[in-house]
């Protein structure tokens, strides 16, 4: 392909989504639907602007489904994994089994298809689209429902189901000759001339090498990439990961969704996982953008046109078929008010694995062109309807359960997430980690020092790489969900841009932030930070009062001192608050601005009496008082005599 | 013509995530009209008294409480240094001291031990009274009316239903004295103000 014709198809991509992608979510359709419709329009049977390559985007594309696995994976501990492990055995292989059973069956009966051909038919349309279906959910917040995580679970079992049925599909095939090496698949099998025994031991080999890098390696790796402190070499570290990890996992005849998977859950407690998750999710949120557009450029009108009839009425009853036995599953497990149709209508489609099924039976010769391409339409459009059928779940079915039951499940809250972000592990942030750690709150810290990273980590602490000055980190360490965060970096304008950031889209977390002197302290208050302290502030007045009962102070007389100088300092610095916001800061120097505050502090401080409150034990007035008094009685007495 | 009266209570608990007693009565007098609570130990952590603050909101009040557990016979530690500090010569005593002259204070504690241990002949050897005779004194050389103490007793071995029932006569109390509602003599009669709510009851 030419370098413009490239630059060209990109051009008309982007364009396709920049512009489809907002007008959908205005209208409260969702990314999906709006990448899906971009598909249509460019696609051949409308405007035409993109040509038969779409099929080749779609496979390029499809990464993204591997990226999104990947990201899943970073969420999702080893243990909370082994906690799901019954929904995702139980539900998910009750579904593919039950579905596959019951729509194959159909096939046999209703259209006359051999048995090969149906058991192939129901095992591929069993599957669902780990991508719509993530991404749909994701967008609605809806992952951490019950029924949002039974659909993951019931996704990450069909991602597993792929490899044996894989390995099925050629023996059903009438030409059993057929190698299926020879496929132009992706999922072609690089080791297939291996014997199975040979098979076995390089795919527990790869596996284990997942999880030893992952666990015990991969820190060391991160950490001298990130200490280079290039940011596009780390995200290309990321992307190597996922990309390495992709390619090993076709060269054994693997998923490579469910390796990248692995991956994920393998470096889930990784120090550098937030950096990790934060690079990666652009190249994911495009590619499937990229992945939803090449389905909705796919949709073959033609055919749809020719048997539309039957098409659709192959659509309703997938769609049926599907949802009924997901809601009986659904009851079965538990998942009650609303959760069982949120669950239903969320996995009632077809999925990309059946593009991939498809094209892989036809080459197989399972079944020939005609039956294939009713397939990949009907797919299609059932992936094209499932944006849609969640909509109908939001706004029409929910609504019936919150009137029904006025209280609904409550959302799970993520074990991971804490409720104060440290950001800024160095010298200062090091004891605020502590106090807090003594104090038995767990904090999230984010550190940009692969250094300070890595030492601090060997004594317990969750410390994660990361510059805090940006915003999807932030997010990602969870500042949405976090009720304080306290600022202890040291460089000056990131800290005032953090704050800007913070209180404009999470104005319910409390900002506790370090300030390096009174202007970085004023610009800190301008901008709405909670709690403010100079970083020197209190270790110099500590010093100070030391140094004082050196030359003759009492110890609690300096202490008192000390305190009494705070509580007049404070009133000064908000007097000076308001005369540093009242001038125009653009005509007067910085430092000259600095030495006149300067003078200012020490002018009001000339004024105040620090030793005031020592007033109450001085007993200079109840001497006089008495004095006077016996006075008045020697007095007295003496004019008696 | 009733007289309304401005309350200020100088709450004192070093540790209230702990108490059982006590921050069910906050609790029940917060929020009332009229009724401003101040507390010591949030105020200042430090110990480091805002003389200026606590000696203007003594001026703008009428009747002024000390509330707190009854440790070692007496106040946890910052009602003393309150005392101490805030109480100057020439404020609220000496020649020219009269900034307080007319107001009246009162204690309300929390005490472990059982009304019949504090007796002269029980194993406390003296009577809450007797031993709050460092507050009657401190508030009459200010120039004060002294009030009998309203007393929470035997706290160990109180229900949660018993503790909520002292609340409510807590509150009963501030209100009935922020409206006037008590007869200073019958006050000064009673042992406890407790024991002239339940009067009022029966």
């Amino acid at each position: 392909m030419h370098s413009q014709d490239f630059f060209y198809q990109a051009m008309i991509y982007m364009l396709a989504a920049v512009v489809s992608v907002p007008v959908a979510k205005k209208l409260g359709l969702g990314s999906v639907l709006g990448y899906l419709l971009a598909g249509v329009v460019i696609g051949p049977f409308v405007f035409g602007l993109i040509g038969e390559e779409g099929s080749d985007v779609m496979h390029f594309a499809e990464f993204g489904v591997v990226m999104m696995l990947f990201l899943i994976g970073l969420e999702l501990k080893p243990s909370l994994l082994w906690k799901l492990r019954k929904s995702i055995f139980g539900l998910g292989g009750m579904q593919v089994i039950l579905t596959a059973s019951i729509i194959g069956g159909i096939a046999l009966v209703a259209f006359g298809v051999n048995l090969s051909q149906s058991v192939t038919i129901g095992l591929t349309l069993a599957l669902s689209s780990t991508a719509i279906v993530l991404q749909s959910l994701a967008e609605k917040g809806l992952m951490k429902t019950r029924g949002g995580e039974s659909a993951f679970t019931v996704l990450l079992f069909q991602d597993i189901a792929v490899i044996p049925i894989l390995a099925i599909l050629p023996l059903l095939a009438a030409d059993v000759a057929h190698d299926i090496s020879s496929g132009a698949v992706q999922h072609d099998a690089g080791v297939g001339s291996l014997a199975g025994w040979q098979q076995l031991l390089v795919i527990i080999g790869i596996v284990a090498a997942i999880i030893l890098i992952g666990k015990f390696l991969a820190r060391y790796i991160f950490r001298i990439i990130a200490s280079t402190g290039m940011r596009e070499i780390f995200t290309a570290a990321a992307l190597l990961v996922v990309v390495a990890i992709a390619v090993a996992m076709n060269a054994v005849g693997l998923s490579p969704a469910l390796g990248t998977f692995l991956a994920g859950v393998v470096l889930a407690d990784n120090e550098y996982r937030h950096e990790l998750e934060t690079d990666i999710e652009p190249f994911k949120g495009l590619l499937l953008g990229l992945f939803f557009i090449a389905v909705g450029a796919g949709i073959d009108f033609n055919v749809l046109f020719e048997s539309t009839w039957l098409i659709l009425g192959l659509l309703f009853l997938l769609i049926v078929v599907k949802f009924g036995v997901l809601f009986g599953l659904g009851k079965i497990f538990g998942l009650k008010s609303g959760q069982e149709m949120l669950f239903s209508f969320s996995l009632a489609q077809g999925g990309e694995f059946a593009f991939v099924l498809i094209s892989f039976s036809r080459q197989n010769a399972i079944y020939g062109d005609e039956i294939a391409g009713i397939l990949l339409i009907v797919v299609a459009l059932s992936m094209a309807i499932t944006p849609l059928l969640l909509l109908l779940n939001d706004k029409v079915v929910q609504p019936i359960f919150e009137k029904t039951s006025n209280k609904m499940e409550e959302d799970k809250i993520d074990e991971t997430e804490n409720p104060v972000i440290l950001a800024g592990f160095g010298r200062f942030g090091v004891i605020v980690g502590r106090y807090l750690k003594t104090c038995g709150i767990s904090s999230t810290i984010l550190d940009n020092n692969p250094e300070n990273v890595q030492a601090l980590r060997k004594f317990g602490f969750k410390v994660y790489y990361g510059d805090a000055s940006r915003h999807d980190l932030l997010e990602s360490a969870g500042i949405a969900n976090a009720k304080v965060l306290i600022l202890a970096i040291d460089e000056k304008e990131k800290s005032l841009e953090i704050v800007d950031f913070v209180k404009k889209k999470f104005p319910h977390v409390k900002i506790f932030t370090r300030a390096f002197d009174v202007r970085h302290m004023f610009a800190l208050k301008d901008k709405n930070a909670d709690y403010i302290r100079r970083e020197s502030y209190d270790s110099s007045l500590e010093l100070a009062s030391h140094a004082v009962c050196e030359l003759g102070f009492d110890h609690y007389q300096s202490h008192r001192a000390l305190l009494s100088f705070k509580f007049h300092d404070k009133n000064i610095m908000d007097e000076l608050f308001k005369l540093w916001k009242e001038d125009d800061k653009s005509y007067i120097k910085e430092a000259k601005r600095f030495s006149s505050e300067l003078e200012k502090v020490f002018l009001a401080e000339r004024e105040e009496s620090i030793h005031e409150s020592d007033m109450a034990w001085d007993s200079t007035t109840l001497r006089e008082e008495i004095r006077e008094i016996y006075a008045g009685i020697k007095e007295g007495n003496g004019k008696s005599e | 013509m009733k007289k309304h009266n401005k309350i200020l209570i100088l709450f004192a608990h070093p540790a209230l995530h702990k108490s059982k007693t006590n921050s069910v009565l906050l609790r029940h007098i917060s929020g009332i009209e009229g009724v401003k609570i101040n507390k010591l130990y949030d105020l200042y952590p430090d110990f480091h008294i805002d003389i200026k603050r606590e000696q203007q909101l003594l001026i703008e009040h009428d009747i002024i409480i000390w509330q707190h557990p009854f440790y070692w016979y007496s106040a946890p530690a910052i009602v003393k240094e309150w005392i101490d500090i805030v109480l100057q010569h020439n404020f609220a005593y000496g020649r020219k001291g009269n900034a307080l002259v007319g107001k009246k204070m009162m204690n309300v504690l929390t005490s472990g031990g059982q009304r019949e241990r504090y007796q002269p002949d029980g194993p406390n050897a003296y009577s809450i009274n007797q031993l709050l005779a460092p507050f009657e004194r401190t508030v009459k050389l200010c120039k004060m009316e002294y009030y009998p103490p309203f007393v929470v007793h035997g706290t160990h071995l109180l229900e949660r239903s018993d503790i909520e029932r002292f609340g409510e006569e807590y509150k009963k109390m501030l209100i009935s004295l922020r409206d006037d509602l008590f007869d200073e003599a019958d006050i000064l009669q009673n042992e406890y103000m407790n024991d002239l709510i339940s009067i009022d009851n029966a």
